[in-house]
């Protein structure tokens, strides 16, 4: 936390991915914008940046947030999980091979919010109804496809997580 | 967005000296989703963000032995639906937590912040003043208590003046036998503004209603309490004939406007159909039964 006044460059000490991370940023620069320009983590898209199109979806000290509403001098301190944490070196995350495998993307320019998203959803409700699906994705938009085959890779990931 | 300067206090005090020097220029920053936003499209002049997440006072959520709610006024909405304590006591309050946004808006958008934005529309404003909340102030001069329903002045203006900052939100305990359910029209079932939202709560004695609040959203340049519409039902029996009756008075309270989510003849119709239903869902939540699932 920053207790004075902040106009000018400053240090954020943070971590991203489970790694340890120091940026310079304006008071003004969102967390979308370092995340992208600065850090050339290009995976979190900016569509809307105004917290409609959920493109931009991060886990934020574990829950999903938007990173074009997130000030980045707000997580000194905190924990940040993006679309470039979830595939390890042993492969891809569940989520992304259920997307892959079930086509859940035709542009895919929402299909790095939508997989941050689930991977939240299943975090916190590891068997969820397609109603529950359905409301918790809301907040991601996909133009291409509709949203069947989205949901229904959702659905395939818990599945296999559940195992 | 424009350069702004930021500043993260860890005391009341030091967010009021910080709001009074800066003026009408700074604004205080909880969920950001109104704010942020605003800024980078220009639509609010905020030279300085003071972020109030660092203060424990609007960050805490606690139940006193009363059973009265003292909600921090930068509590995200995501942390008090997950609340099984507010979920059972406050159904009003989560009715309308779990539709602002989606889920990433709920992560960050808080109900202080949702009140100080005072958009006509805000789903958690009419919902408040169902439950009877009360808006704890803290300013250059001390603290003081404003009745939800007397915060909002206009579209996007409140009673807070220069060095104010809301601080928490306080709601009642929940009498025996009560019940709250606030819910909206929207074309889209979420991320989207309600055309109208309407709040009720009442508290029964058997089948006979012994008091009743009713408030609007989206039909007045702020949320509005309509009293009558409540006075109107108190001693009546739970009835379609007495929500009728209920219904008719909260129209003729309402003067919505037309624009893009809907023409004014539309709003006042949905006023009566959604003041009929809020109140056919309090009444079956006083009666320990439950809307939605809580």
């Amino acid at each position: 936390m920053v207790a004075e006044l902040v106009s000018d460059k400053t240090l954020v000490s943070t971590t991203i991915n489970g790694e340890p991370v120091e940026f310079m940023c304006e008071p003004r620069e969102s967390l979308l914008e370092i995340l992208r320009d600065t850090l050339r983590l290009t995976g979190s898209k900016e569509g809307c940046n105004n917290g409609n199109c959920g493109a931009c979806s991060v886990i934020l000290d574990g829950r999903l947030v938007n990173s074009c509403c997130v000030l980045a001098i707000e997580i000194a301190g905190s924990a940040v999980t993006t679309i470039e944490g979830l595939a390890t070196t042993d492969g891809l995350h569940p989520v992304q091979e259920a997307f892959l495998e079930g086509a859940a993307l035709q542009c895919g320019i929402c299909t790095p919010g939508f997989i941050v998203a689930t991977k939240a959803l299943l975090d916190k409700n590891p068997n969820p109804t397609e109603t529950e699906i359905r409301y918790w994705l809301a907040g991601n938009l996909c133009r291409c496809t509709g949203y069947d085959k989205i949901v229904r890779a959702v659905q395939q990931a818990a599945a296999r997580t559940e195992k | 967005m424009r350069a702004i300067t930021y500043a993260a206090p860890t005391t009341v005090g030091d967010a009021v000296r910080i709001l009074r020097e800066y003026g009408a220029g700074a604004r205080i920053l909880a969920g950001g989703t109104d704010l942020i936003v605003q800024v980078r499209e220009n639509a609010r002049d905020v030279d300085v963000m003071v972020d109030a997440k660092g203060i424990e006072e609007l960050t805490a959520v606690e139940i006193a032995a009363d059973g009265s709610l003292t909600l921090g006024a930068a509590v995200p909405c995501y942390q008090i639906a997950d609340d099984a304590a507010i979920i059972a006591a406050f159904r009003g309050l989560i009715d309308a937590a779990g539709i602002i946004g989606g889920t990433a808006i709920q992560g960050r958008a808080s109900i202080g912040g949702n009140l100080c934005n005072s958009g006509p529309a805000a789903d958690s404003i009419p919902a408040l003043i169902v439950h009877g909340a009360t808006a704890n102030v803290a300013g250059p001069d001390g603290t003081r208590a404003v009745a939800v329903e007397d915060f909002c002045t206009g579209p996007g203006t409140n009673v807070l003046a220069t060095g104010e900052l809301l601080v928490s939100l306080t709601i009642p305990a929940t009498a025996p036998n009560s019940g709250a359910h606030y819910l909206r029209f929207t074309p889209r079932n979420e991320m989207d503004i309600a055309v109208v939202g309407v709040g009720a709560q009442v508290t029964l004695d058997g089948d006979t209603i012994v008091s009743a609040r009713i408030a609007l959203g989206a039909v007045a340049p702020t949320p509005l309490y309509v009293p009558e519409a409540g006075e109107d039902l108190a001693g009546q029996p739970a009835t379609e004939a007495s929500y009728e009756a209920a219904a008719v008075a909260a129209q003729n309270a309402a003067t919505p406007i037309t624009d893009m989510r809907g023409t004014a003849d539309f709003r006042k119709h949905l006023v009566a159909v959604l003041t009929k239903r809020a109140l056919r869902g309090a009444v079956e939540r006083a009666k320990g039964g439950t809307v939605n699932g809580r």
